[in-house]
């Protein structure tokens, strides 16, 4: 797994090593930029009241305001 | 009366109240170097100035990015520049979802709806997007359209005129003096042409710009000057959220106290200006900027999401409006 913001690979935060943290407060406000599966960069797009996050091999990913 | 304790401030603020003329870019500063405790005076004075020559309806606008990053610029605030190792991918918007975003915003109760694009200026390819953009949206979505797209040359005013495009926004984005700090691919002179040609052509302008780059209060107060110069129809007001990627980064978020002492000045040099809430509010003053800001001297919002951010849900401030009284500006008398 992947962080969706910086694209780094979550297994050191999940055993401690590294924090996601700060990515995690932000995505409060942002969409995601990077595939949580392969890290590719996604396509996305900004609407008023929603955003759509494309990856070329895993898909689209689909959200509200606030990143929910 | 005004109630500042600086009797010469508290005079200027007077006279901008009865006058609606606004404040040179000295008394600006003044405001701008204003003492904690008085922050709460000045954003009074503003709020009045606000009621006093704009009313009290607040103009609801939604916004959309049509094509997003790879822009070539180096605008040192944007994650949409091409030249920065930002994670924001280059991708267009298909005229099914431009509708969508318009039909969106139209819901909210907005009147304006503007039309971004990340580039210098718009090629063909993106004045044929416009062009069939706006005829979509014109089909289905009752909402004045405006648009983003650079700098312009006379043709493209001429057609962005034929094309009913009511407001034309582009940013001086700060103090011409600081300028080339933020942007050195193109300069604030050529933004300022664009500005005069379409004044000229009728349509309303709007233009702002980012508070928390870097730039000294001085500065700031040079910035509310200029605009005031240029007299745009509407000023939308960011603040910086520093992008990944971006040479700005690192830098801090602009303290919100004197987030709160630019929406008083700004308001006090522009008293008749569509002062607009815009990017970075969530971040810089959090949910209860929303409100100072409404109570002193901001009469406009973008609601929902930004260009490549989110913003805080429509609702939450369509709320507060009612709250505060605040009626939003109705179609009818926007046109």
């Amino acid at each position: 797994m992947y962080c969706d913001r910086c694209g780094r690979d979550l297994a050191g935060d999940l055993a401690g090593e590294t924090d996601h943290a700060a990515c995690r407060a932000a995505r409060a406000l942002e969409p995601p930029r990077f595939c949580p599966q392969c890290a590719r960069r996604m396509k996305v797009h900004v609407l008023p009241a929603e955003w759509r996050a494309e990856c070329v091999e895993h898909g689209v990913l689909r959200g509200g305001r606030n990143g929910s | 009366m005004v109630s500042l304790s600086d009797p010469a401030l508290a005079q200027a603020c007077q006279r901008v109240l009865e006058t609606g003329v606004g404040m040179d870019e000295a008394d600006v500063l003044a405001v701008l170097e204003q003492p904690d405790e008085q922050i709460p005076a000045v954003l009074e004075v503003a709020h009045q100035v606000r009621l006093r020559w704009c009313g009290p309806a607040v103009e609801v606008e939604g916004i959309v990015s049509v094509k997003t990053g790879g822009c070539p610029e180096d605008c040192h605030f944007c994650s949409q520049s091409g030249l920065f190792a930002s994670p924001v991918r280059a991708v267009w918007l298909d005229i099914p979802a431009l509708v969508e975003a318009a039909r969106q915003t139209a819901a909210t109760g907005a009147t304006e709806f503007c039309i971004v694009a990340a580039v210098r200026g718009p090629d063909p390819k993106l004045m044929a997007q416009l062009r069939a953009g706006v005829a979509a949206i014109r089909a289905e979505v009752d909402i004045n359209i405006a648009a983003s797209l650079g700098i312009l040359d006379r043709s493209q005013v001429d057609e962005l005129v034929q094309l009913g495009i009511h407001r034309y926004n582009h940013n001086l984005e700060t103090a011409r003096s600081f300028f080339p700090n933020v942007v050195t691919t193109h300069g604030w002179q050529e933004r300022w042409e664009t500005l005069r040609m379409v004044r000229e052509s009728g349509m309303e302008v709007c233009c702002g710009g980012i508070l928390g780059l870097g730039e000294t209060v001085q500065q700031r107060a040079e910035f509310a000057a200029q605009l005031a110069a240029l007299a745009p129809h509407e000023v939308p007001l960011n603040f910086l959220s520093p992008r990944p990627g971006t040479p700005l980064e690192q830098r801090p978020l602009l303290d919100p106290r004197d987030a709160l002492r630019a929406v008083a000045a700004f308001r006090l040099a522009l008293p008749r200006t569509i002062l607009r809430y815009a990017g970075g509010r969530e971040l810089t003053l959090g949910d209860l900027g929303t409100r100072d800001g409404l109570l002193g001297g901001v009469n406009a919002v973008i609601v929902g999401n930004y260009l490549t951010t989110l913003g805080r849900p429509a609702e939450q401030d369509l709320a507060l409006l009612q709250q505060l009284k605040m009626p939003v500006k109705a179609l009818s008398s926007a046109l």
